[in-house]
C-alpha cells in the first residue's frame, strides 16, 4: 500500500497537503494519469449541471413542489472524482447513500429524470416515486440505494462484492456513507467481513463533520475515520474531497488495489454547504461564521477556477457551460412540473417479484 | 420412498438445489466444518467447498445484509440463523430492506434470498433458544413465510423457496427436526408456496395450525374420534404468507366450527388473522365462537420444565378446547 499512500498525497492518520493551496499559489498541476483536458471539461459540465439542479430543487421545495431534498452541495468534487475514476475503469458498481446526487446524476441521468424524481412524478427511474428522490435502483447506470437506514447499504454492498468475486467478473463495488453512518454497527460488520475475504470493495466515507446536527467530536473520539481501516486489515486513505483531481487519483489507485488485494477505505474530507435537508435549519446547531466560512470553500467554484487557471477553458466557455446547464434545468423543471404523478392503481404493483 | 426426518429433508433439499444451480450458496455461523448447529449442512463444505458454504463471523445483521447484496448480483443465497432468537440483529435487513426491495425499486430489483430459521419451543430452550418469531414476518408485505411440519413438506417447500424470486423466511421447528419422520420420494418434487393442506379430513370442527402444533392437533383429533365426540378436520397452513385463505374458508364453511392453534403468543399472532378471516368471510357458517389455543402473553416459554409445560399448547389442551367447541 505504500504506492497508494505516496501517490495520492493522502496518508493514514494525517491531513493531506491540499492541492487547492498549490492552485491558489499559481502552481501548474500536471494532469493525473489517464485524464485528458476533455475529461475535465466533461466533468465540469456535469458538476455545473448537478449544482444548478441542486439549487433549483431547493427552490422548488420552497415553492411546495419538492417535498424533501438532501442537498449534495459541497460533496460534488469528491463524488465526481470517484465517478471519473470508476468510469475510466469501466467495471464498477455503486451503493450510494442519500447525499450522493453527483454519483446518481453524474452516472447518466438526464435533468428531466432527476426533476421527475424530486417532484414525485411518474418516470422517476429509481422507484417510480415510491421512495424519496433518487432512491431505489438504477441498474442502467449501476447504482443501488435501497433505504435511508444508513449503513444498511454497507453490508449489502459487501454482499454484492462477494457475488462479484464468486462470479469472477472483476467488478469493483463502491460503498458510500457519511461520517454519521460510520457509527452504525453494520459499518463494522461490513468492513470486517470485507477484510476477512479481501473483497473488491471501496468504502467511501464522505466525512462532512456532521450527522445532521451532531458534530464529529460527539460521534467519535478520533479525528479520522480512515484510521479504523487498520483494524480491519486494509488501508485507509485520507483524501481532500473538495478537490476533484485528488479524489480521482486516490480512487484510481484504490480500484487497482481493490481488484488486486482487497478493500480500501477512502475518507473524503468534505464540507456540507447546506443544511442537512430542506427540513433542517443548521443555524440552530452550527455557528453562522462556520457556515459562512465553509461556503468560501465551495468545490464547484474551486474546480472552475482551477480550469481557468490551468487554461482548460476560457471564461467565455465557462459561461457557455453555465448557460447550457441553466437551460437544461429550466426545461427539465417545466417538463417535470407538467408531468403526472403515478396513477393510484399502481399502489399494489411489485409488492412481490414474479 | 424412503423414511427421513425433517433435518435430513432440509439437508437433501439444499444439496439438490446447490447441485442444480451454482448460484445457490450457504452462509451462516458454523455452517462449514461444523456442518451447522443442527447439522443441516453436514458434508456440504466437503462437497461444495468453502466458497459456497461460508462460515460467517458471529454477526447476524451482516449475514442477512451480505446475503441480500449477493442476491443483487444474481446469486441465490441461503443464509442460516442458528436460532430464531438470534435473528433480531438481522431484522432490519429482513423487514426494513429485503421486504422492500422489489416494491421500493418498482420492480427494478428483487431479492431471491431464503433465510432458514430454526424456531420454536418445547425443547427446554428457555427464553433465548425457544422463540416464535413468525408474527413479525407474517405482518410484513414483501416477505413470504413458510413453516412446514413434515419431512415431505419441508423438502418440497424449501426447494421452491430457493427457486422463488422473493425473500422467503423459512421456519423450521427445532422439535420436529429429529422427532418427525415420514416418507420422502426419491425422485425430485416441488411443493408450491402458498398452499395449505388438509392433513386430516373431518366434518365437525376445523383446526387450523402450522409447525409442531399440527402433530399435536392430529393427536387430539384422533382422541376425539376415539371418544366418539367429533370428526375433526386438521388444516396445516404450511405457508403463512401468502395465506391460503381458500382452504381455510372452505373447511370452516364445511364444519361450522373453528379452532386455531399455535405456540406463538396469542395476541397479534397468526391465529388472530385466521379468526378475523372467519369472522369476515364465513360468519354466516359459524355455529360457535372461534376458539384459540395459543401461547400465553409471556415473553417465551421459560427454562423450568413446569413453566415450559404451562406455556406450551399440548395435545391435552387442544383436545379440551375441541370438546368445548363440540359441545357448544
Amino acid at each position: 500500500m505504500t504506492q497508494l499512500t505516496n501517490q495520492t498525497g493522502g496518508q493514514t492518520g494525517g491531513q493531506a497537503e491540499g492541492p487547492l493551496e498549490e492552485i491558489a499559489a499559481g502552481i501548474s498541476r500536471p494532469l493525473p494519469q489517464g485524464i485528458t483536458p476533455e475529461d475535465l471539461v466533461d466533468f465540469y459540465r456535469r458538476m455545473i449541471t448537478i449544482r444548478t439542479i441542486d439549487e433549483r430543487i431547493w427552490m422548488m421545495n420552497r415553492q411546495g413542489k419538492v417535498p424533501i431534498a438532501a442537498s449534495g452541495q459541497g460533496h460534488e468534487a469528491a463524488q465526481l472524482g470517484v465517478l471519473l475514476a470508476a468510469e475510466k475503469d469501466g467495471n464498477c458498481f455503486h451503493f450510494t447513500y442519500y447525499r450522493d446526487l453527483s454519483i446518481k446524476m453524474g452516472a447518466g441521468l438526464t435533468p428531466t429524470q432527476v426533476m421527475l424524481s424530486f417532484m414525485g412524478k411518474e418516470g422517476d427511474p429509481y422507484s417510480n416515486a415510491r421512495q424519496f428522490p433518487l432512491q431505489g435502483a438504477d441498474l442502467v447506470h449501476n447504482v443501488i440505494q435501497i433505504s435511508n437506514v444508513v449503513a444498511a447499504g454497507l453490508t449489502q454492498s459487501v454482499g454484492y462484492a462477494l457475488g462479484c468475486k464468486m462470479q469472477g467478473d472483476g467488478r469493483v463495488t463502491f460503498s458510500y456513507f457519511g461520517d454519521g453512518a460510520s457509527s452504525q454497527g453494520e459499518t463494522h460488520e461490513a468492513m470486517n467481513f470485507a477484510g476477512v475475504h479481501k473483497l473488491p470493495v471501496i468504502f467511501v466515507c464522505e466525512n462532512n463533520g456532521y450527522a445532521i446536527s451532531v458534530p464529529q467530536r460527539m460521534q467519535m473520539a478520533i479525528g479520522d475515520v480512515a484510521n479504523r481501516a487498520e483494524g480491519y486489515g486494509f488501508p485507509g486513505i485520507i483524501v481532500d474531497g473538495m478537490d476533484l483531481l485528488a479524489s480521482y487519483e486516490a480512487t484510481r489507485e484504490a480500484i487497482q488495489h481493490a481488484r488486486r488485494e482487497g478493500p480500501v477505505l477512502l475518507e473524503m474530507k468534505v464540507e456540507r454547504l447546506m443544511p442537512h435537508t430542506t427540513d433542517d435549519d443548521d443555524t440552530r446547531y452550527r455557528p453562522r461564521e462556520e457556515i459562512e466560512a465553509v461556503r468560501q470553500l465551495d468545490p464547484v467554484v474551486a474546480f472552475g477556477n482551477f480550469m481557468l487557471e490551468q487554461g482548460y477553458f476560457t471564461e467565455e466557455q465557462q459561461e457557455q457551460i453555465r448557460g447550457e446547464a441553466r437551460r437544461a434545468v429550466n426545461e427539465a423543471t417545466d417538463v417535470a412540473d407538467a408531468a403526472s404523478p403515478p396513477d393510484e392503481a399502481l399502489l399494489h404493483r411489485h409488492v412481490y417479484a414474479t | 420412498m424412503a423414511v427421513k426426518n425433517v433435518i435430513e429433508a432440509v439437508r437433501e433439499a439444499m444439496r439438490e438445489e446447490m447441485q442444480r444451480d451454482e448460484r445457490v450458496f450457504i452462509l451462516g455461523e458454523d455452517v462449514g466444518w461444523r456442518g451447522g448447529v443442527f447439522l443441516a449442512t453436514q458434508g456440504f463444505i466437503e462437497e461444495f467447498g468453502p466458497d459456497r458454504v461460508i462460515d460467517m463471523p458471529l454477526a447476524e445483521a451482516s449475514i442477512m445484509g451480505i446475503a441480500l447484496g449477493a442476491s443483487f448480483r444474481g446469486m441465490r443465497p441461503i443464509p442460516e440463523v442458528e436460532f430464531a432468537d438470534f435473528l433480531w440483529p438481522a431484522v432490519n435487513q429482513l423487514i426494513g430492506e429485503a421486504a422492500r426491495v422489489c416494491y421500493g425499486t418498482d420492480g427494478n430489483l428483487n431479492a431471491p434470498v431464503t433465510i432458514r430459521i430454526p424456531y420454536g419451543g418445547g425443547i427446554r430452550g428457555g427464553l433465548f433458544h425457544s422463540q416464535n418469531v413468525e408474527a413479525y414476518f407474517f405482518h410484513t408485505p414483501g416477505l413470504k413465510v413458510v413453516a412446514p411440519c413434515t419431512p415431505f413438506d419441508a423438502k418440497g417447500l424449501l426447494k421452491s423457496a430457493i427457486r422463488d424470486n422473493n425473500p422467503v423466511v423459512f421456519l423450521e421447528h427445532k422439535k420436529t427436526y429429529r422427532l418427525v419422520r415420514g416418507d420422502v420420494p426419491e425422485e425430485e418434487y416441488l411443493l408450491p408456496i402458498g398452499e395449505a393442506e388438509v392433513k386430516r379430513a373431518g366434518h365437525n370442527i376445523t383446526v387450523v395450525s402450522y409447525g409442531l402444533m399440527v402433530h399435536y392437533c392430529l393427536e387430539a383429533a384422533e382422541q376425539l374420534a376415539a371418544e366418539g365426540i367429533a370428526d375433526v378436520e386438521v388444516v396445516d397452513l404450511r405457508t403463512l404468507k401468502p395465506l391460503d385463505t381458500g382452504t381455510v374458508l372452505e373447511s370452516v364453511k364445511k364444519t361450522g366450527r373453528l379452532l386455531v392453534v399455535h405456540e406463538d403468543n396469542i395476541t397479534g399472532g397468526v391465529g388472530s388473522e385466521i379468526a378475523a378471516l372467519a369472522a369476515d368471510q364465513a360468519f354466516d357458517y359459524l355455529d360457535a365462537p372461534v376458539g384459540r389455543v395459543c401461547g400465553p402473553d409471556v415473553p417465551t416459554m421459560p427454562f423450568a420444565q413446569t413453566l415450559e409445560d404451562a406455556y406450551m399448547p399440548s395435545t391435552q389442551k387442544i383436545a379440551e378446547a375441541l370438546r368445548g367447541l363440540a359441545a357448544y
